[in-house]
Protein backbone atom coordinates (compact mmCIF):
# COMPACT_ATOMS: atom_id res chain seq x y z
CA UNK A 1 0.00 0.00 0.00
CA UNK A 2 1.23 3.38 -0.99
CA UNK A 3 0.76 5.80 1.92
CA UNK A 4 1.32 8.61 0.05
CA UNK A 5 -0.58 8.28 -3.49
CA UNK A 6 -3.38 5.71 -2.19
CA UNK A 7 -6.24 6.61 -0.15
CA UNK A 8 -5.97 4.83 3.70
CA UNK A 9 -8.22 2.10 4.22
CA UNK A 10 -10.56 1.67 7.24
CA UNK A 11 -8.44 -0.18 9.40
CA UNK A 12 -5.42 2.22 9.59
CA UNK A 13 -7.73 5.43 8.92
CA UNK A 14 -10.01 4.41 12.18
CA UNK A 15 -6.89 3.11 14.90
CA UNK A 16 -5.15 6.78 13.80
CA UNK A 17 -8.42 8.47 14.95
CA UNK A 18 -8.83 6.48 17.87
CA UNK A 19 -4.86 7.32 18.51
CA UNK A 20 -6.08 11.20 18.93
CA UNK A 21 -7.83 10.32 21.96
CA UNK A 22 -4.89 9.56 24.45
CA UNK A 23 -2.88 12.05 22.18
CA UNK A 24 -4.92 14.93 23.39
CA UNK A 25 -5.26 14.29 27.01
CA UNK A 26 -1.59 13.27 27.14
CA UNK A 27 -0.82 16.09 25.86
CA UNK A 28 -2.71 18.43 27.86
CA UNK A 29 -5.72 16.37 29.43
CA UNK A 30 -7.60 17.73 26.65
CA UNK A 31 -10.85 15.92 25.55
CA UNK A 32 -10.83 15.51 21.80
CA UNK A 33 -13.66 17.22 20.23
CA UNK A 34 -14.57 19.61 17.62
CA UNK A 35 -17.69 21.06 17.60
CA UNK A 36 -16.76 23.09 20.54
CA UNK A 37 -14.58 25.51 18.52
CA UNK A 38 -17.71 26.86 16.73
CA UNK A 39 -19.08 28.05 20.21
CA UNK A 40 -15.59 29.67 21.27
CA UNK A 41 -15.59 31.53 17.56
CA UNK A 42 -19.05 32.68 18.86
CA UNK A 43 -17.47 33.69 22.46
CA UNK A 44 -14.72 35.56 20.85
CA UNK A 45 -16.20 37.35 17.90
CA UNK A 46 -19.73 37.58 18.22
CA UNK A 47 -20.91 36.83 22.13
CA UNK A 48 -23.85 39.64 21.73
CA UNK A 49 -24.19 39.85 26.04
CA UNK A 50 -25.58 35.89 25.39
CA UNK A 51 -24.90 34.02 28.95
CA UNK A 52 -23.75 31.15 26.89
CA UNK A 53 -20.88 33.22 25.44
CA UNK A 54 -19.88 34.54 28.64
CA UNK A 55 -17.10 32.66 29.63
CA UNK A 56 -13.25 32.39 29.52
CA UNK A 57 -12.95 31.13 25.96
CA UNK A 58 -9.51 32.24 25.74
CA UNK A 59 -8.66 29.14 28.73
CA UNK A 60 -10.06 26.68 25.75
CA UNK A 61 -8.12 28.51 22.97
CA UNK A 62 -5.99 24.95 22.79
CA UNK A 63 -9.22 23.87 20.71
CA UNK A 64 -9.25 26.47 18.21
CA UNK A 65 -5.12 25.91 17.38
CA UNK A 66 -6.30 22.29 16.61
CA UNK A 67 -9.25 23.17 14.32
CA UNK A 68 -7.12 25.30 12.65
CA UNK A 69 -4.13 22.41 12.39
CA UNK A 70 -7.45 20.84 10.52
CA UNK A 71 -6.92 23.16 8.35
CA UNK A 72 -3.59 23.10 7.67
CA UNK A 73 -3.63 19.04 7.59
CA UNK A 74 -5.96 18.91 4.84
CA UNK A 75 -4.39 21.26 2.77
CA UNK A 76 -1.17 19.24 3.10
CA UNK A 77 -2.92 16.39 1.71
CA UNK A 78 -4.99 17.70 -0.66
CA UNK A 79 -1.67 19.52 -2.27
CA UNK A 80 0.89 17.21 -1.61
CA UNK A 81 -0.58 13.57 -0.83
CA UNK A 82 -3.47 13.40 -3.80
CA UNK A 83 -5.81 13.62 -1.28
CA UNK A 84 -8.48 15.66 -3.51
CA UNK A 85 -9.16 13.35 -5.86
CA UNK A 86 -12.41 11.86 -7.13
CA UNK A 87 -13.82 9.32 -4.35
CA UNK A 88 -14.03 5.24 -5.63
CA UNK A 89 -17.71 4.61 -3.62
CA UNK A 90 -19.81 1.70 -4.44
CA UNK A 91 -21.27 2.15 -7.75
CA UNK A 92 -24.96 1.56 -6.47
CA UNK A 93 -24.42 4.43 -4.62
CA UNK A 94 -22.83 6.75 -7.31
CA UNK A 95 -26.04 5.17 -9.14
CA UNK A 96 -28.53 5.99 -6.36
CA UNK A 97 -27.11 9.55 -6.56
CA UNK A 98 -27.35 9.80 -10.59
CA UNK A 99 -30.70 8.39 -10.40
CA UNK A 100 -31.69 11.32 -7.92
CA UNK A 101 -29.70 14.75 -10.36
CA UNK A 102 -26.23 14.92 -8.42
CA UNK A 103 -23.74 15.04 -11.56
CA UNK A 104 -20.02 15.67 -10.57
CA UNK A 105 -18.48 12.82 -8.91
CA UNK A 106 -14.84 14.46 -9.82
CA UNK A 107 -13.80 15.57 -6.43
CA UNK A 108 -15.05 14.96 -2.67
CA UNK A 109 -18.29 16.93 -2.83
CA UNK A 110 -20.31 16.93 -5.81
CA UNK A 111 -19.23 20.58 -7.10
CA UNK A 112 -22.67 20.89 -8.76
CA UNK A 113 -24.25 21.37 -5.87
CA UNK A 114 -21.69 22.76 -3.46
CA UNK A 115 -20.02 26.04 -5.44
CA UNK A 116 -20.45 29.70 -4.89
CA UNK A 117 -22.69 29.97 -7.93
CA UNK A 118 -25.42 27.91 -6.42
CA UNK A 119 -25.69 30.21 -3.44
CA UNK A 120 -27.97 31.45 -6.02
CA UNK A 121 -30.82 28.53 -6.25
CA UNK A 122 -32.79 27.36 -3.38
CA UNK A 123 -30.48 24.23 -3.54
CA UNK A 124 -27.72 25.90 -3.32
CA UNK A 125 -29.27 27.56 0.43
CA UNK A 126 -29.54 23.97 1.40
CA UNK A 127 -27.01 22.14 1.19
CA UNK A 128 -24.54 25.26 1.55
CA UNK A 129 -26.47 27.19 4.48
CA UNK A 130 -29.00 25.61 5.77
CA UNK A 131 -26.84 22.08 6.21
CA UNK A 132 -24.37 23.85 7.95
CA UNK A 133 -26.63 25.39 10.34
CA UNK A 134 -28.33 22.17 11.30
CA UNK A 135 -24.76 20.81 11.76
CA UNK A 136 -23.87 23.75 14.13
CA UNK A 137 -26.77 24.47 16.46
CA UNK A 138 -27.85 20.51 16.37
CA UNK A 139 -24.15 19.44 17.42
CA UNK A 140 -24.24 22.42 20.58
CA UNK A 141 -27.99 21.77 21.27
CA UNK A 142 -26.35 18.14 21.65
CA UNK A 143 -23.34 18.88 23.39
CA UNK A 144 -20.79 17.43 20.67
CA UNK A 145 -20.15 16.15 17.41
CA UNK A 146 -18.99 12.92 16.17
CA UNK A 147 -15.54 13.28 17.56
CA UNK A 148 -16.43 14.92 20.92
CA UNK A 149 -19.57 12.23 21.60
CA UNK A 150 -19.62 8.93 19.02
CA UNK A 151 -15.62 8.74 19.45
CA UNK A 152 -14.39 10.66 23.05
CA UNK A 153 -17.59 9.95 24.35
CA UNK A 154 -18.81 6.64 23.55
CA UNK A 155 -14.98 5.37 24.25
CA UNK A 156 -15.16 6.89 27.90
CA UNK A 157 -18.23 4.51 28.39
CA UNK A 158 -20.56 7.56 28.76
CA UNK A 159 -23.90 6.50 27.82
CA UNK A 160 -25.52 10.24 26.99
CA UNK A 161 -22.92 9.98 24.29
CA UNK A 162 -24.23 6.54 23.00
CA UNK A 163 -27.47 8.19 22.83
CA UNK A 164 -26.38 11.29 20.91
CA UNK A 165 -24.97 8.99 18.51
CA UNK A 166 -27.72 6.72 17.90
CA UNK A 167 -29.64 10.29 17.30
CA UNK A 168 -27.14 11.05 15.07
CA UNK A 169 -27.75 7.99 12.97
CA UNK A 170 -31.49 8.12 12.81
CA UNK A 171 -31.11 11.81 11.79
CA UNK A 172 -29.04 10.99 8.75
CA UNK A 173 -31.05 8.11 7.76
CA UNK A 174 -33.93 9.66 8.06
CA UNK A 175 -32.78 12.96 5.89
CA UNK A 176 -30.88 10.45 3.48
CA UNK A 177 -33.70 8.16 3.02
CA UNK A 178 -36.54 9.88 2.67
CA UNK A 179 -35.82 14.07 2.28
CA UNK A 180 -32.91 14.40 0.46
CA UNK A 181 -33.74 13.15 -2.72
CA UNK A 182 -36.90 16.00 -2.71
CA UNK A 183 -33.70 18.12 -1.53
CA UNK A 184 -31.97 16.96 -4.57
CA UNK A 185 -34.55 17.64 -7.02
CA UNK A 186 -34.74 21.77 -5.89
CA UNK B 1 3.39 28.83 22.59
CA UNK B 2 2.31 25.82 24.09
CA UNK B 3 -0.66 25.59 21.86
CA UNK B 4 1.91 24.86 18.69
CA UNK B 5 1.40 20.90 19.82
CA UNK B 6 -2.22 21.18 19.58
CA UNK B 7 -1.94 22.76 15.92
CA UNK B 8 0.43 19.78 15.13
CA UNK B 9 -2.23 17.35 16.41
CA UNK B 10 -4.65 18.94 13.92
CA UNK B 11 -2.31 18.85 11.53
CA UNK B 12 -2.37 15.19 12.33
CA UNK B 13 -5.57 14.66 11.93
CA UNK B 14 -6.42 16.90 9.02
CA UNK B 15 -4.06 14.46 7.32
CA UNK B 16 -6.06 11.84 8.58
CA UNK B 17 -9.43 13.22 7.35
CA UNK B 18 -8.35 13.54 3.88
CA UNK B 19 -6.62 10.44 3.28
CA UNK B 20 -9.31 8.25 4.60
CA UNK B 21 -11.40 10.06 2.55
CA UNK B 22 -13.96 10.81 5.88
CA UNK B 23 -14.17 13.95 4.71
CA UNK B 24 -16.49 13.11 1.32
CA UNK B 25 -19.63 13.50 0.75
CA UNK B 26 -20.08 10.38 -0.85
CA UNK B 27 -18.71 8.72 1.59
CA UNK B 28 -21.19 10.10 4.29
CA UNK B 29 -23.55 8.91 1.32
CA UNK B 30 -22.48 5.46 1.15
CA UNK B 31 -22.67 5.36 4.81
CA UNK B 32 -26.45 5.96 5.05
CA UNK B 33 -27.44 3.91 2.70
CA UNK B 34 -25.76 1.29 3.89
CA UNK B 35 -23.85 0.42 1.00
CA UNK B 36 -20.41 0.41 2.54
CA UNK B 37 -18.79 -0.36 5.75
CA UNK B 38 -15.49 1.69 5.36
CA UNK B 39 -17.00 5.15 7.96
CA UNK B 40 -18.58 2.06 9.99
CA UNK B 41 -15.23 0.54 10.14
CA UNK B 42 -13.33 3.67 10.82
CA UNK B 43 -15.78 4.74 13.35
CA UNK B 44 -15.88 1.66 15.05
CA UNK B 45 -12.40 1.15 15.20
CA UNK B 46 -11.30 4.46 16.48
CA UNK B 47 -13.66 4.11 19.14
CA UNK B 48 -12.41 0.30 20.15
CA UNK B 49 -8.45 2.10 19.92
CA UNK B 50 -9.90 5.34 21.77
CA UNK B 51 -11.55 3.16 25.00
CA UNK B 52 -8.50 0.88 25.19
CA UNK B 53 -6.10 3.63 25.34
CA UNK B 54 -8.48 5.46 27.92
CA UNK B 55 -8.65 2.19 29.71
CA UNK B 56 -4.59 2.18 29.44
CA UNK B 57 -4.24 5.15 30.88
CA UNK B 58 -6.30 4.75 34.00
CA UNK B 59 -5.07 1.04 34.73
CA UNK B 60 -1.81 2.45 34.68
CA UNK B 61 -2.54 5.76 36.12
CA UNK B 62 -0.16 7.42 33.26
CA UNK B 63 0.05 11.04 33.35
CA UNK B 64 -0.02 14.05 31.22
CA UNK B 65 3.57 15.14 29.73
CA UNK B 66 3.37 17.68 32.16
CA UNK B 67 2.70 15.85 34.82
CA UNK B 68 -1.21 15.93 35.70
CA UNK B 69 -3.26 13.40 36.16
CA UNK B 70 -5.93 12.35 33.14
CA UNK B 71 -9.20 13.61 34.11
CA UNK B 72 -12.49 12.49 31.84
CA UNK B 73 -15.27 14.50 33.20
CA UNK B 74 -18.59 12.62 33.48
CA UNK B 75 -21.05 14.07 30.72
CA UNK B 76 -24.68 14.25 31.96
CA UNK B 77 -27.71 13.18 29.74
CA UNK B 78 -30.01 16.23 28.11
CA UNK B 79 -33.11 15.97 26.17
CA UNK B 80 -30.76 17.82 24.04
CA UNK B 81 -28.52 14.89 23.41
CA UNK B 82 -31.36 13.36 21.82
CA UNK B 83 -33.16 16.53 19.87
CA UNK B 84 -30.30 18.27 18.86
CA UNK B 85 -28.69 14.95 17.95
CA UNK B 86 -31.56 14.32 15.43
CA UNK B 87 -31.00 18.05 13.70
CA UNK B 88 -27.22 17.19 13.69
CA UNK B 89 -27.84 13.99 12.27
CA UNK B 90 -30.60 15.50 8.97
CA UNK B 91 -27.61 18.45 8.90
CA UNK B 92 -24.67 15.74 8.45
CA UNK B 93 -26.41 13.87 5.55
CA UNK B 94 -27.17 17.07 3.85
CA UNK B 95 -23.36 18.68 4.15
CA UNK B 96 -21.84 15.42 3.99
CA UNK B 97 -19.80 16.72 6.61
CA UNK B 98 -19.79 16.65 10.63
CA UNK B 99 -17.38 19.78 12.12
CA UNK B 100 -14.03 18.74 11.62
CA UNK B 101 -14.38 17.81 8.03
CA UNK B 102 -15.79 20.88 7.36
CA UNK B 103 -13.18 22.46 8.94
CA UNK B 104 -10.68 19.80 5.95
CA UNK B 105 -12.94 20.58 2.98
CA UNK B 106 -12.58 23.89 3.45
CA UNK B 107 -8.11 23.40 4.04
CA UNK B 108 -8.39 20.89 1.04
CA UNK B 109 -9.47 24.18 -1.22
CA UNK B 110 -12.93 23.27 -1.82
CA UNK B 111 -13.53 27.37 -0.74
CA UNK B 112 -17.48 27.54 -0.68
CA UNK B 113 -17.65 25.49 2.34
CA UNK B 114 -16.10 28.12 3.88
CA UNK B 115 -20.06 29.75 3.87
CA UNK B 116 -21.06 25.98 5.77
CA UNK B 117 -18.49 26.65 8.60
CA UNK B 118 -19.79 30.76 8.51
CA UNK B 119 -23.39 29.28 8.75
CA UNK B 120 -22.24 26.37 11.34
CA UNK B 121 -21.11 29.07 13.83
CA UNK B 122 -23.85 31.35 13.11
CA UNK B 123 -25.49 27.90 14.04
CA UNK B 124 -24.13 27.82 17.57
CA UNK B 125 -24.75 31.49 18.02
CA UNK B 126 -28.50 30.98 17.79
CA UNK B 127 -28.12 28.00 20.04
CA UNK B 128 -26.58 30.24 22.75
CA UNK B 129 -29.61 32.82 21.86
CA UNK B 130 -32.52 30.36 22.53
CA UNK B 131 -31.01 28.29 24.54
CA UNK B 132 -33.21 28.75 27.35
CA UNK B 133 -36.47 28.36 25.59
CA UNK B 134 -35.52 24.64 24.44
CA UNK B 135 -35.88 21.39 26.59
CA UNK B 136 -32.78 20.29 28.43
Amino acid sequence: MNLISQPWPWYVAGPLIGLMVPALLLLGNKLFGISSSFKHICAACIPAGIPFFKYDWKSQVWNLFFAGGIVLGAFTAAHFLRGAEAVHINPATTAQLQAQGVKNFDTLVPTDIFNIGALATVRGWVFIVLGGFLVGFGTRYAGGCTSGHSIMGIASLQWPSLVATICFMIGGFTMTWFILPYLLKL
Amino acid sequence: MKNIKYLLAGVVFGIILIKSQVVSWFRIQEMFRLQAFHMYGIIGSAIFVGMISILIIKRFNIKSISGEPIVIPQKKFSWGNIIGGLIFGLGWAITGACPGPLYALFGSGIWVIGITLLSAIFGVWVYGLVQDKLPH
